[in-house]
């Protein structure tokens, strides 16, 4: 399915090497290929710029689509919006025999209502950003998928699709971290929902298996007193950040409870602040030290990768603002934004 | 979907036939699977407008409008695009200049002039929603489209003065202002 599946390249294992590669060269990640690689391998990879031949077929219904994943194997593979896959398919690091195009599935575009939201996989992510029931329901979703790439990119990728792509520097998967999303996938096995915690398995890797499709987000109704809050440090506006923080809290009585706070770019998949959470559950949110205090706790517990586009520690560093501007901003009511471009 | 006529289900192993509206016709040619909207639009349609820059969805010059929406051309499928309703730069046009393109030559809104086709498609979706927007909601809509020639200051104003020209509202292009699908 991906180019030289089971060889190494620079010492990593290949797969991983050439998916990054693509997303080096669309300015998304740590250099991949490390400073051994030559500059032609390199340069031949992200050369060719159509895909290889392939098979195609829409099918219809999430059995339709099943039941070809399971003939198929490895050598198939799932395309919703395209804004990832394609990518890689244009330069060839991912070749697949047959592509599943799952955008003509019956339910995998509607969004349900009923106190929760229920998001299908191939609802867009321009859909979602302007839907007055996720606004609602998740506010949070719409104030960060401003960030996301740019308005053609939205108009065409879909929600699932970035949230099954799991990169560690994407919004909507620290969004469903935060939101305590479920994810519901579909395989030979029959439906189950996995719980964003255990969903994010790795870079580029989640519970979703080759054979199995994910067909909805699920995020659970707000309580009452329900804050959220998004912001992230990107290069340039729709980059790929090198840090956010999503939380999302109850404000009761000026405390902030049950706090959830997820980072993003601080590992190969974006992790629960959890002794900032652990924190805030004792603090006075009143007090101007606490949210610097939390942030300062988020901080330490993260290890941030080093990359082309910023060491570790300054990451670190970022982290421990982020996350006191989105506890700031989701009581403030604020997309944090403004105080961002200060 | 009633877009999906001729290769529901089955799977398409060769080249099939597309047929689409493009620019408000009924056009038809011929794809493989792996055929880029793009190429389908320069090489089989010939309507050569729509222009690759990166083809791995960076640059936004190859952006259309597809069912309203605009789209990046080199990151879908001709055979996605079955049935669909494609604008192109060339749809712009209409016996005269569209405001928008009035307003790049007047304002200075283009030099080589490689980046204009999916500039004028994006500035026109944004001026069919927001038929009067702030030059930071511009830049913010523009921010998928890369000029290397300009600096942007021009096509900026462009879009502005198209905008007062009331280039969203009577010479409309985007059919439906929805996400594709
Ligand atoms: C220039 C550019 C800038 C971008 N900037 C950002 C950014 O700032 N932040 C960000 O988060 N993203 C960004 N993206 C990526 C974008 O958000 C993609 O839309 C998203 O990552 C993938 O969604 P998609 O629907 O396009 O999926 P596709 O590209 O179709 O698929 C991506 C992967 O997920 C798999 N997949 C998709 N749907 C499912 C499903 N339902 N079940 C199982 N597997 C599935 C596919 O097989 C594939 O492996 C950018 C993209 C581009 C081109
Ligand atoms: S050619 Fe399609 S975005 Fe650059
Ligand atoms: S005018 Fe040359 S790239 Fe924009």
């Amino acid at each position: 399915m991906v180019a030289e599946g089971d060889r190494t390249v620079c010492g990593r294992p290949a797969l991983a090497v050439v998916g990054q590669a693509a997303l080096l060269s669309l300015g998304h990640l740590p250099d991949p290929l490390g400073a051994g690689c030559s500059a032609l391998t390199r340069s031949a990879l992200l050369f060719l710029v159509k895909p290889s031949r392939f098979n195609y077929a829409r099918p219809t219904s999430v059995e339709e689509v099943i039941g070809l994943l399971a003939a198929h194997g490895d050598d198939a593979k799932v395309l919703a919006g395209g804004q990832s896959l394609m990518p890689l398919m244009n330069a060839r690091l991912a070749r697949p025999e047959l592509v599943v195009d799952i955008n003509a599935v019956a339910g995998l575009g509607d969004i349900e209502v009923n106190g929760a939201l229920r998001i299908g996989s191939v609802v867009r992510q321009r859909t979602i950003e302007r839907s007055a029931d996720a606004a609602r329901i998740a506010p949070i979703i719409a104030a960060g998928l401003r960030y996301v790439g740019h308005v053609g990119i939205r108009s065409r990728g879909t929600v699932g699709g970035s949230i099954a792509h799991a990169d560690p520097a994407a919004e909507l998967p620290a969004i469903a971290l935060a939101l305590d999303a479920r994810m519901a996938v579909s395989g030979p096995g029959g439906q189950r929902t996995v719980a964003a915690e255990d969903f994010f398995e790795g870079l580029f890797a989640t519970a979703v298996s080759a054979d199995e499709l994910l067909t909805a987000v699920e995020v659970p109704r707000p309580p009452a007193a329900a804050r959220s809050g998004f912001v992230e440090i990107a290069r340039r506006h729709g980059d790929f950040a090198l840090a956010g923080v999503a939380v999302s809290f109850e404000y009761v009585d000026g405390a902030v409870r049950s706090a959830r706070i997820a980072c993003s770019g601080v590992a190969d998949r974006p992790l629960l602040a959890t002794a900032a959470q652990d924190f805030l559950q004792q603090e006075d949110a009143n007090d101007p030290r606490t949210f610097a205090e939390a942030g300062r706790r988020a901080a330490a517990q993260f290890d941030p990768p080093s990359d082309i586009h910023a060491p570790g520690s300054y990451r670190k560093q970022v982290i421990a603002v982020l996350v006191e501007r989105a506890l700031k901003a989701a009581i403030e009511g604020s997309d944090g934004a403004d105080e961002a471009r200060r | 979907m009633k877009r999906d006529d001729n290769h529901d289900g089955a799977i398409v192993d060769g080249e099939i036939e597309v047929r689409l509206q493009v620019n408000g016709a009924s056009r038809r040619g011929r794809a493989e699977p792996r055929m880029l909207l793009a190429d389908f639009l320069r090489q089989e349609l010939v309507l050569t407008g729509t222009h690759l820059g990166c083809e791995h969805g960076v640059c936004g010059a190859c952006t259309v409008l597809v069912d309203g929406a605009p789209v990046r051309s080199c990151l879908m499928l001709a055979v996605q695009a079955q049935g669909a309703d494609v604008t192109t730069v060339e749809g712009l046009a209409n016996g005269e200049l569209h405001p928008l393109q009035q307003a790049f030559n007047e304002k200075h809104g283009l030099q080589c002039g490689f980046c204009t086709p999916g500039m004028l498609l994006s500035a026109a979706v944004l001026l069919e929603e927001n038929p009067a927007p702030s030059s930071e909601e511009i830049r913010e809509h523009l921010s998928g489209n890369i000029c290397r020639c300009t600096g942007y200051v021009g096509i900026v104003e462009a879009v502005q003065a198209a905008a007062q020209a009331g280039g969203g509202a009577e010479a409309s292009v985007a059919t439906t202002p929805a996400a594709a699908s």
